[in-house]
């Protein structure tokens, strides 16, 4: 059970590169890029020591706050462990994607760093007291990121991110409460434990304990039902999911760019991990009665979020809003499994959708990062330009930035051969049998993404060059040399799948096991 | 051990009444040194007391023909709250290094204030714990009238007359009950074994718990709070908000729970959904969270902001130790411990860091000055004030307010549902003030950055990091380490509530 705490040494390796590069003034970017790349070098540490049966492994456990059962009790699965490594690697990326950071880069990198602690914090933690510590700290960098570091807009856009989140923390919150006093008893307090939680909602003790303490319903509705969707709020607005999502467009075209790779690329996956992590297991039979309306809302995330993307008439709203629909696709995935599993055929169509979200959640973090950061490259070139119709031609000018963005886009897109087509191809395989309207209306979503895509490619890499971009500078050596793994990494995962898959699949078998609908 | 922080300070505050005029210096070191020592005093007794229960310290006869004893004593719940004071008055020495007017005199009031704070902690003799309770009344007067700003002698005088009025409550029932009980004793234990007759416990209950709780903020006896906070100066509000809060609040567990446990039984009829005294002030309780938190919420002064919130967290103290359970009692105990440490922080930030370079306290006017770029030391130490005060997990008043709510569910959901509006506009009030007051949007125009360029405001001093470091570092560590004052909180409350078996 303990060993090396490496779980831990990975949470405060962050924090304490964070409080270096407060003090190390024009040098944090130093700091920030060697403490970055030491983060995802444990991480993938992490990732290469996972049980081979799926299971949690790397398990740190001692009693925090024995009064209220609280412990700190770490540990990861496959699962846990691929979203440390997307988050090391987006926050890598950031940071290396904010060379220009001028106003105070201490400050900056420090609450950079302090935002990947929370994601590796919130990825790691098995216990709501600790998970729900981690979750809040990475919302408080995220709103200073925003507001001091922001476009024009800022301060409204700083704002309505961190209302929106905190109102669904407090829902979660709430629901837990519940939850909490439900499992406890006249012999000592209840339990905040996911892995008790899990087992219990397996066995329907959960649901009984619920019933027991808190009366059979509210306005028609039974009480584990109602922690059931307050849990659910408080990711729905994370992730988001169609109606939660207004604050997103504001909040990515108003932060830095290097900031809103962090949002989209790690940020949005605590809500899609949560939803996994706590409220499929927790709360699994309750989805499973409101599955339908849940699965408009997915189809709605995923067929409005491409079609607002099309009318958007700037880079970052473009990409925001596509995001969106990228993460839909998790939705879709997530609520249409939630199905009893009568026979082995549904537990593949399950099995193929949950390994297709959890492929989509990496590949989508890794390619909405990147094409953030070729819009921050692309701004800079053009002095602050990012409007769909400011560009045309570029691949004249820049043919290398062409290509390499061409490439992340067609990876958004779901080329076959790129990373981002087999996380969505295998959310379908599973999702046409489970709830085939839903997944025939999504492919609309599918199509107009493709649309919105190809757009962005014609009108800002062809056509005819305008005057002042004749002379738009090519990716200079570093950018290329920054670039060239991330673009490798979407091809190689494009070609071999299985790198990921063979490591997330014992884990999606195990986590299926232990899920009741 | 414990009992020297009384003499120590009280001792300090002889010395420093009588140091000659003009040694400002030395008056600020002795009283630094008074203050840390008192804190080792705690340290040192706290970490002796650990896993035992309540010691006695000193017993003497005191008044044998009344049966008074100079009994002091130390339950977990006592070392805790000993344990705050000591690191209130350190705070509060470090943040009015500033003060030039009187110095000795403020130092030996502000000691003085410290001695009879640690004496009421320290008493298990109710006669005791009124004349160590009358005796902080004194210096607080004097500290806000001298010292003070806004209509400052109003803000003395309204204090002291709001003390005064509770303390004759609690007198006559310390009278009352020391007559019925024929014990001839005023010692707690005594009292409470002496069986008090169920009807005199349902009146004087109320009377009791009313006078404490009026020092403790509760609605509708909370206006004393906001102005008396405003006015006093800073190291007074932090004592105010941050100590003198706290008396009030444990005489309501120490004498109130703890003496009368009956007074809080049904009453056998119900009106409108009250049949008991327990629903009654839990009632006025969740009442002051909400109302606390929403006049907060349109503050024009700084200050106030700061003085209402303090009312919504002793809300929260109050409804705690009316769950009266092991949970929600233990959880109004860490948040007189949480509250005591971060409204001291609040106002430190408020009044010192703030105020003594800028002048104004108006939001309004604060709006124009851009100090997260000109103050950036305050303006984070205020996020992290904020973010502690707000109660997000990792800081002291998350598992505190966890726990008052948990263990108020436990007995009516509903109070969880009305604190809970409670600390959605906390969160409101907390993040309005931090952007009106530090983080306002407004771009600087060339003539006002050229005023500001003017203008630079003094450096902050060590006395103000050290400050800050330590209180923000304590509430950061009871956040994520709460074991260390819930193993001896626990079994005291357990004590306590087990039928005033102190």
């Amino acid at each position: 059970m303990s060993g090396f705490p490496i779980l831990t040494l990975l949470t405060v390796l962050p924090l304490v590169g964070a409080a270096i590069a407060l003090w190390a003034g024009k040098h944090a970017r130093g700091v920030a890029l060697i403490t970055t790349f030491c983060s995802l070098a444990v991480a993938l540490w992490v990732w290469t020591q996972l049980p081979v049966n799926g299971s949690i492994g790397l398990v740190e456990q001692h009693p925090w706050a024995p009064s209220l059962a609280i412990e700190y009790h770490l540990g990861v699965d496959g699962l846990g462990a691929l979203m440390l490594v997307l988050s090391a690697i987006v926050t890598l990326m950031s940071v290396d994607a904010a060379h220009r950071v001028h106003h105070q880069p201490g400050l900056y990198f420090g609450l950079v760093l302090v935002l990947e602690a929370g994601l590796f914090g919130s990825f790691t933690a098995l216990n709501f007291f600790h998970w729900f510590l981690f979750w809040e700290l990475s919302l408080i960098p995220a709103f200073f990121l925003i507001k001091l570091w922001g476009g024009a807009r800022r301060g409204p856009a700083a704002t309505q991110f961190f209302v929106y989140t905190m109102a669904g923390s407090v829902a979660l919150l709430v629901a837990f409460l519940a939850v909490f006093l439900s499992t406890g008893g006249s012999d000592g307090p209840g339990t905040m434990d996911f892995g008790q939680l899990t087992a219990m909602a397996q066995t329907g003790a959960l649901e009984r304990a619920v019933t027991a303490h808190l009366g059979s319903g509210f306005l028609g509705v039974s009480v584990p039902l109602w922690l059931a969707i307050g849990v659910l709020a408080g990711f729905a607005v994370k992730v988001p999911m169609i109606p939660f999502h207004t604050w997103l467009p504001a909040a990515y075209a108003e932060a830095p760019s290097p900031v809103t790779m962090l949002l989209t690329g790690a940020m949005s996956k605590m809500g899609v991990y949560g939803l996994l992590r706590i409220a499929l297991p927790i709360f699994g039979a309750q989805i499973a009665q409101i599955r339908t309306p849940l699965l408009v809302l997915a189809v709605a995330t995923v067929v409005m979020g491409a079609w607002a993307a099309a009318a958007q008439k700037d880079l970052k709203r473009v990409f925001a809003y596509s995001s969106v629909n990228h993460l839909g696709y998790c939705l879709l995935g997530i609520f249409a499994l939630a199905v009893p599993a009568t026979n082995a055929a549904t537990l593949a169509s399950q099995a193929a959708a949950l390994n297709g979200v959890i492929l989509q959640m990496f590949n989508h973090g890794v390619t909405a990062a990147a094409l953030f950061w070729f819009v921050a490259m692309i701004q800079t070139r053009t002095g602050g330009h990012r409007g769909i119709d400011d560009f045309g031609g570029l691949r004249k000018p820049a043919p290398v930035l062409a290509g390499l963005m061409g490439i992340a886009l067609f990876s958004s897109l779901g080329l076959p051969g790129l990373n981002g087509f087999v996380g969505e191809f295998l959310i379908f395989r599973g999702v046409f049998p489970l709830a085939w309207v839903a997944a025939t209306v999504s492919i609309l979503g599918l199509l107009v993404t493709a649309a919105v895509i190809l757009t962005v490619i014609q009108k800002v890499f062809s056509g005819p060059v305008p005057e002042r971009l004749v002379n738009f500078p090519d990716l200079h050596h570093d950018e290329r040399m920054a670039l060239a793994p991330v673009i490798g990494l979407m091809l190689l995962i494009g070609i071999l799948p299985q790198l990921i898959v063979n490591s997330v699949n014992p884990t999606v078998q195990n986590l299926l096991a232990h899920w009741r609908f | 051990m414990l009992a020297w922080t009384i003499y120590l300070s009280f001792a300090g505050a002889l010395l420093l009444a009588l140091l000659p005029k003009g040694r400002n210096t030395l008056a600020r070191w002795l009283a630094l040194a008074v203050a840390v020592g008192g804190l080792a005093l705690g340290v040192r007794g706290f970490a002796d007391g650990m896993g035992q229960g309540r010691v006695t310290i000193v017993d003497l006869a005191w008044v044998p023909s009344m049966g008074i004893h100079f009994l002091l004593a130390a339950d977990g719940i006592s070392r805790v709250l000993v344990l705050l004071t000591g690191l209130a008055a350190v705070a509060g020495v470090l943040f009015s290094w500033n003060i030039e007017l009187r110095t000795n005199e403020f130092f030996a009031f502000f000691l003085a204030l410290i001695g009879g704070v640690y004496g009421v902690f320290l008493s298990f003799d109710l006669f005791l714990l009124f004349v160590f309770y009358e005796i902080a009344i004194v210096p607080k007067y004097f500290l806000i009238a001298i010292w003070g700003s806004t209509r400052r002698e109003y803000a003395a005088m309204k204090l002291a007359l709001y003390s005064f009025v509770g303390s004759a409550m609690v007198l006559i029932g310390l009278l009352a009950s020391y007559a019925a009980s024929g014990a001839h004793s005023t010692g707690l234990v005594d009292l409470a074994h002496a069986g008090l007759p169920v009807s005199f416990q349902m009146w004087c209950f109320p009377l009791v718990f009313t006078g404490f709780a009026i020092l403790a903020g509760m609605w509708p006896f909370h206006t004393w709070a906001p102005t008396g906070h405003v006015a006093a100066p800073t190291a007074a509000s932090m004592l105010l908000a941050g100590v003198v809060m706290k008396l009030g609040a444990y005489g309501c567990l120490r004498v109130g729970i703890a003496l009368f446990p009956h007074g809080l039984d049904p009453w056998g009829f119900s009106f409108i959904g009250i049949g008991s005294w327990r629903d009654v002030f839990a009632l006025l309780a969740v009442i002051g969270i909400v109302y606390g938190a929403l006049v907060a919420l349109v503050q024009t002064d700084f200050k106030f902001v700061i003085g209402y919130s303090s009312v919504s967290h002793m809300g929260f103290v109050l409804l705690g130790l009316m769950t009266l359970n092991q949970i929600g009692v233990t959880g109004a105990v860490l948040q007189m411990f949480s509250h005591g440490i971060l409204a001291g922080l609040l106002f430190a930030i408020v009044g010192r860091i703030v105020y003594e370079r800028t002048h104004t306290r108006q939001l309004a006017a604060l709006e124009t000055m851009h100090l997260s770029r000109r103050m950036p030391f305050a303006a984070w130490a205020f996020v992290v004030a904020g973010m502690a005060s707000m109660g997000l997990p990792g800081f002291s008043g998350f598992v505190a307010e966890l726990q008052v709510l948990i263990g108020a569910w436990m007995v009516r959901p509903w109070w969880v549902a009305a604190a809970g509006v409670g600390i959605v506009v906390g969160v409101a009030y907390t993040w309005r003030t931090l952007q009106k007051a530090f983080f306002s949007d407004g771009v600087p125009s060339a003539h006002e950055l050229e005023q500001e360029h003017g203008h630079k405001f003094a450096a902050i001093t060590w006395p103000e990091v050290t400050g800050v470091v330590m209180l923000t570092g304590v509430s950061l560590f009871v956040g994520l380490y709460p074991k260390i004052l819930l193993d001896a909180i626990e079994p005291a409350v357990k004590a306590l509530l087990a039928g005033g078996g102190q």
